[in-house]
């Protein structure tokens, strides 16, 4: 069944519905990485966006247990060149089963260079797709966001960190158990006092999709948080704070998506290579004004990456430590984030 | 970078199986690095048909062998300041470690640049491997180091068979293997032990049926480390990587195993300190997230050089530059020019890598893959499917499919088929391919029989489906396309011819696309003239107005068809760009130089098939094509090209078969009045028979249009032919055997008037293939009036063929008689050597000679001549390819070669005598033995006492020449015994050990300089 894809400028791409026809719109973005499929599809970061795949062949290895970053599908429509059935089938069952509209025989390497040239946009999935693409995200944090409150327990009580969830990864939280932290996951917009109550030894301020403009009625608590215990945050979460802290935001062009990410430590000049996944981005200049500092930058395009608080136990990254798919090497952040806990750290520097 | 460092690079050496010209690739790109930093680069390099050992590549060239004492000397006299140790794989990190053993680097001063020795043994020394690895927690498969059998049978007695045995510090797995028994244990390791410069095995618990995968790592002197590419083999544990089919990146790996491997990868290569590039092996789980380290290579190598292909990631010329001190995260990745060399890069194609054997050349040889390294080349391709870059790659490697995998197959019995299935050979995939068409196995069954991973059969079981379900409607054969099916395949599968199959496909619009390889998946803006051809997306190749040029690349190395040819295609390239062409290049080796994107104005990485090629020159809208300089394999595109209106420089077709048509060229021959030896083309048995009668023996039977002289045979009489008759096919050419003294030359013609730089002279008696001959230039015994004959006859056949550029002539001196034997009108295999010797740029002239500019315009006017004299000696790898007799014959088996130099010397003692000779004579005798050594002096012994194989071990030279002491000889060469097949070798090696002088090392303008102006 053939399927068009549109982008807001209006140029169409074809393709053919791997799955049952169904349409479905949302921002169009691309993931360059060549493994983390499952990881990438249940990432709820991607909710309201379609994923176009540039590595050819999708679903080599099927699905695998324990890799989905959520309980399901997030992402509003998938794109790519050739679905491989694997032995068993399972994945294939498995995007069918989401409903999502999946979309292969495209030629993706155009429709990345149209992203590229035409920035990340509105666009529309159909058997026909008609009329302009128009839309945004709005508010799709509320739509990712748990909407009660989860322990997840650690057998090694070392402490407990509470994770405001903007649409957390899995494995974040995994990251942390890992450690021996107990998290307790909670709505994005829990009131300030009720976390208190929890009486947390951090806090994790987690990734998740969209602008991060939808929090603006939050930056109050969420400064006052983060002044008041060692603090984390990542991606949405590094966007939220820094906000909270006077900086200012803007949405970039294509975005950072994909597994080779290289980000450079200002001060020490080491080199990660990082998982990332966002369309916006803190502007350089707001940063000067406000009293946050720049810790880590990109190496290609010299964005921020990561920014500290001088005098505070308060350290925000953009990409993603807990990587799922990707390198690993930023995990050593979660032990910035320990040292901290630990009172090891007053202040990162 | 400071100017006064001067670096002292090491290189490879002659091509053997193990190491080939991906070490003219990184050392030539390495050079440039240092260069680009400022540096006064020193290089030593006995290999002369390598790009790298050009004067233009390094300020002080030396062609010398690849000794110690060679390399102690040269550091006296150039006073070096660094050494670069790991662009030259395996042998120039062994002569690394030799030197700073031996004090030669401390007294001198020099320091090593990138990754440091004590690093390097790590990696090499299996024992200190094993601690490092231990210290990181990185699980090794269960094993031990052993220096007497004694140990090996400790290590038997608790773990039993099978087990792996890996000799420590060779190249390609050298005397390396898996052994079933307990019997083979011993015995493969009395040979590893023999092997290994250090007397050292690893003796390893099997792990076969896990997944090998690789991969390479960068790293900075400063910490950061990143992983340029993954890997993965078809073949599971057990075949060597330079002998599987191999993908890149890694296909059935899961993000989680990746990066669990990725994480492996950084750590071991900075707990080792490594500064450069490294290469990581590891064994997978088939199916849990488990894994081991099989092996660490702390520097350049094949692999690596296929990375830097099949991403565009310059490995070499980015490790050059950490080593001199540079970050990774200042390089700038030269095929974007936008981002910075700390990423990883990401591919939006698969490719695919499949080695190319000699077995064809040989039938004894064993088909057999294991841990030992036997393929002497490899074909690289790119496509969107896995079937695509498998079946593109596989056709440029010149593997037959017809349609999908060789005819025989079709009919053969379902055992022999099994028989290829069960244990890996070259052959296996296609004969899996067969069992599956055929519907004689299910794909769960194969993959349990040969541990493939599911995901590889099902591609096979693709490629079946896809050939028995294709139609010409417009959907299946986009279809097929897309999953690497040629015009020809589809023609075959669908009874039509393929001009029809391309007039269909035609019509419905269906044509190839070219996109770029920019290592970033489309991310960042790219204009890199780096292509790959597929049948999907848009094309991103752009032809421009200019005039331009293809010049056809030779593929993948095989014995006969080497990497001189690669040289030619440089110069070529070079030679078009300095007189104001754009030059595309068309070639699918990995391996080499003409396929570093910087070379050439755009780079195509494709197929050499007429199908591949004509779609390049349409894409690019270039009607002009050197053929010339791509050996064989540009010469069997002549017809096609001509026929389809391209216009070949300087080579016509025509010409073309004219020299290849034994009948043609005969009568040719004859109108010239050339002398020629007797001969003829017959077309079947009877005729063969009639022809012999005729002729007589000894006679000379062989295929036409062949490389390497593949199907060769010598006939002495009637029952040599009664036996062998049998596996003649028709036509033959039939010629007579003329004895005496070969000579060869290569000439520049502009279809006027012919440029004969040197004549070379054979040492062996004639019928010794001329690529396994040890070549003087120039001559030592052919006279003054035989030389200027020689010339005049060259002239002659230019002018008649009205040839313009390079070509080839083969002579026999018989009894004071010139005669033709051959002429190839192209450029050949020791046209880079003779440039060398000579100083002269003939590959330069040979360009513009095939554009039509006159001699007159090109060469200078007053003649030289040499006093001094080069002999080019033939380098073999025999010793790696079971079963092959090492005597030379009519079929080439070298693979490699060496120059070296004399200065009014007696020849011969120059290429017997070196100083490695030295001491292995100190601690070896020389054998002398067979028919014609009697009173030759020296030992001479039975035969018989040796047939075990062991005590060659004291043995130095062994000197055999009649063909029943094959299973001898191979016993001599397997214990490190110097095998001498040719009597005039053993006569000249004799009287050289009797009466060597040491002789001075010269860089190669001290050479090019001296040739003596005569008019």
């Amino acid at each position: 069944m053939k399927a068009e894809i549109k982008l807001a400028d209006g140029t169409i791409y074809e393709g053919t519905f791997e799955t049952r026809q169904s349409a479905g719109e949302g921002e169009i973005v691309f993931y360059t990485g060549m493994t983390g499929y499952q990881e990438v599809l249940t990432d709820p970061s991607y909710k309201g966006q379609i994923v176009v795949f540039t590595y050819p062949l999708i679903g080599q290895y099927g699905i695998e247990d324990n890799a989905s970053e959520s309980k399901q599908i997030q992402v509003s429509g998938i794109v790519m060149q050739t679905l491989v059935e694997e032995d068993k089938g399972g994945f294939k069952d498995w995007l069918e089963s989401s409903g999502v509209p999946v979309v292969s025989g495209v030629d993706t390497r155009a429709l990345v260079r149209s992203i590229r040239q035409g920035g990340d946009q509105w666009a529309v999935i159909d058997s026909k797709a008609e009329g302009n693409p128009e839309g945004t995200l709005g508010g799709v944090i509320s739509r990712v966001t748990t909407n009660k409150m989860i322990v997840h327990e650690s057998m090694n009580k070392k402490g407990t960190i509470v994770c405001i969830d903007y649409g957390v990864k899995a494995s974040m939280i995994a990251a942390l158990n890992a450690r021996g932290f107990s998290v307790v996951q909670v709505p994005y917009d829990t009131p300030r006092r009720v976390i208190e109550q929890l009486n947390p030894d951090g806090l994790l301020f987690s990734n998740g999709p969209g602008d991060p403009a939808q929090m603006s009625a939050h930056l109050d608590d969420v400064k006052e948080l983060a002044l008041r215990y060692p603090t984390l945050g990542i991606c949405m979460g590094h966007q939220v704070i820094a906000t909270a802290f006077g900086c200012t935001v803007s949405k970039q062009r294509y975005g950072h998506r994909g597994a080779n990410h290289p980000v450079r430590h200002v001060k020490t000049g080491e080199i990660w290579l990082t998982s990332q996944n966002h369309g916006y981005v803190i502007d350089s200049e707001s940063v000067n004004l406000s009293p946050l500092e720049v810790l880590y930058e990109n190496v290609n395009d010299g964005s921020i990456e990561g920014l500290r608080h001088p005098h505070e136990r308060i350290v925000t990254v953009q990409f993603h430590p807990e990587a799922s798919p990707g390198p690993k090497e930023a995990m050593a952040i979660f032990d910035v984030f320990e040292g901290m806990i630990k009172k090891e750290v007053q202040h990162v520097s | 970078m400071s100017a006064e460092k001067k670096v002292l690079v090491i290189g490879s050496g002659p091509i053997i199986i193990g190491q080939a010209a991906e070490f003219d690739y990184s050392g030539t790109q390495a050079c440039k690095a240092l260069k680009e930093s400022g540096c006064e680069v020193v290089l030593i390099n006995s290999n002369p048909a390598t790009i790298m050992t050009d004067p233009m590549t390094a300020d002080h060239v030396y062609i010398e062998a690849m000794t110690h004492e060679k390399v102690a000397a040269i550091i006296e006299r150039e006073k070096p300041t660094y050494l670069l140790a790991n662009v030259g794989g395996q042998t120039a990190l062994n002569l690394a470690l030799e030197l700073d053993a031996s004090g030669v680097l401390e007294k001198n001063g020099v320091e090593m640049l990138g990754t440091s020795l004590e690093t390097i043994r790590d990696g090499e020394d299996r024992e200190r491997f094993k601690q490092k690895m231990k210290q990181l927690n990185e699980p090794l498969p269960i094993s031990t180091t052993v220096e007497t059998i004694g140990e090996l049978e400790e290590f038997l007695s608790v773990h039993g068979v099978p087990v792996v045995i890996r000799p420590a510090f060779t190249l390609g797995g050298t005397g390396g293997g898996i052994a079933q028994t307990r019997k083979d244990a011993i015995r493969m390791t009395k040979l590893g032990l023999a092997a290994s410069p250090i007397n050292q095995c690893l003796i390893e618990m099997s792990i076969a049926g896990y997944k090998e995968v690789e991969y390479e790592v960068m790293r900075d002197a400063y910490g950061t480390s990143i992983i340029v590419c993954n890997m993965e083999n078809i073949d599971p544990v057990g075949v060597h990587t330079g002998d599987s089919v191999v993908f890149a990146p890694a296909q059935t790996l899961s993000d989680r195993m990746s990066q669990i491997l990725r994480t492996a990868s950084r750590t071991i290569v900075s707990e080792l300190g490594v500064i450069g590039g490294c290469n990581i092996q590891f064994a997978v789980h088939p199916t849990e997230e488990a894994y081991y380290v099989i092996e660490v290579n702390p520097r350049v190598s094949r692999s690596s050089a296929l990375a830097s292909k099949a991403t565009g990631y310059p490995i070499a010329k980015i490790a050059t530059r950490l080593a001199l001190g540079e970050r990774l995260d200042e390089c700038i990745n030269p095929v974007t020019s936008e981002t910075m060399a700390s990423f990883e890069p990401a591919l939006d194609y698969v490719t695919a890598k499949v080695p190319c054997f000699p077995f064809d050349l040989f039938d004894s040889s064993d088909r057999t893959l294991g841990t030992q390294m036997k393929a002497t080349g490899e074909s690289m391709a790119m496509g969107k499917t896995l079937e695509e870059a498998l079946q593109k790659a596989w056709r440029g490697a010149g593997i037959e499919q017809s349609p999908l995998y060789p005819a025989w197959m079709k009919e053969a019995a379902i055992a022999t088929l099994f028989e290829e299935v069960n244990k890996p050979t070259d052959r296996r995939l296609l004969a899996m391919l067969a069992l599956l068409d055929r519907k004689m196995i299910g794909e769960d069954e194969l993959q349990r029989m040969t541990r493939i991973s599911p995901l590889f059969v099902n591609s096979l079981k693709k490629l079946s489906s896809i050939s028995q379900a294709i139609t010409l409607e417009s959907s299946s054969l986009l279809f097929a396309k897309r999953h690497g099916f040629t015009d020809e395949q589809i023609a075959m599968l669908t009874g039509r011819d393929e001009h029809e199959v391309r007039a269909i496909r035609g019509e419905f619009g269906i044509k190839p696309v070219y996109q770029m390889i920019d290592t970033c998946a489309g991310e960042f803006e790219s204009t890199t003239p780096y292509f790959y051809g597929t049948w999907s997306g848009r094309t991103e190749t752009v032809p421009s107005k200019n005039k331009k040029v293809a010049v056809i690349g030779a593929g993948p190395i095989r014995i006969g068809q080497g990497i001189e040819f690669d040289y030619c295609s440089v110069h070529a390239v070079r030679s078009l760009q300095a007189l104001g062409y754009e030059a595309i290049m068309i070639n699918n080796n990995p391996e080499t130089v003409s396929t570093d994107f910087e070379v050439a104005d755009k780079l195509y990485v494709e197929p050499l098939t007429k199908e591949e090629v004509i779609h390049v020159l349409e894409a690019e809208n270039c009607s002009d094509v050197l053929i010339q300089f791509g050996g064989q394999t540009g010469i069997a595109l002549a017809h096609m090209l001509e026929e389809r209106g391209f216009r070949l420089l300087g080579t016509k077709a025509d010409v073309v078969d004219e020299m290849e048509d034994r009948d043609r060229f005969y009568r040719f021959l004859d109108q010239l009045e050339i002398a020629r030896i007797k001969g003829e083309e017959v077309d079947s048995e009877t005729a063969l028979y009639e022809s012999i009668a005729e002729i007589g023996y000894p006679c000379i039977v062989r295929p036409s249009y062949v490389i390497g002289g593949k199907g060769m045979h010598i006939l002495h009489d009637a029952d040599e032919l009664a036996t062998q008759k049998g596996r003649f096919v028709y036509p033959l050419l039939v010629d007579a055997y003329v004895a005496g003294v070969e000579l060869e030359v290569d000439c520049v013609s502009d279809g006027n008037t012919v440029y004969v730089p040197l004549v070379m002279e054979q040492v062996e008696q004639a019928g010794v293939h001329s690529g396994d001959s040890t070549m003087i230039l120039p001559p030592v015994k052919a006279s003054r009036a035989v030389q200027d004959e020689i010339e005049q006859v060259a002239k002659r056949i230019g002018k008649s063929l009205d040839y313009r550029g390079a070509f080839n002539i083969q002579f026999v001196l018989s009894e004071g008689k010139l005669h033709v034997l051959e002429i190839n009108p192209r450029a050949s295999r020791t046209l880079p050597i003779v440039s060398k010797v000579t100083g002269r740029p003939l590959l330069d002239w040979s360009v513009k000679a095939a554009l039509g500019m006159t001699l007159e315009t090109i060469v200078p006017k007053e003649r030289e001549e040499l006093d001094y004299h080069a002999v080019k000696t033939p380098v073999f790898s025999t010793l790696k390819l079971e079963g092959v007799d090492p005597k030379t014959g009519p079929v080439m088996r070298s693979t490699g070669e060496t120059l070296q130099w004399t200065l009014g010397e007696p020849v011969m003692e120059r290429f017997a005598w070196d100083a490695t000779t030295d001491r292995a004579m100190k601690t070896r005798s020389l054998i002398l033995m067979g028919e014609g050594t009697e009173g030759w002096g020296g030992t001479f012994e039975d035969a018989r006492k040796f047939e075990n194989g062991m005590e060659f071990n004291e043995t130095f030279a062994f000197f055999s020449c009649i063909p029943q002491e094959a299973v001898v000889r191979e016993n001599a060469l397997k214990a490190g015994a110097l095998v001498i097949t040719e009597e005039k070798l053993a006569e000249y090696l004799y009287g050289a050990l009797n009466q060597r002088r040491e002789s001075g090392i010269h860089p190669l303008a001290y050479w090019q300089k001296r040739g003596v102006k005569v008019t």
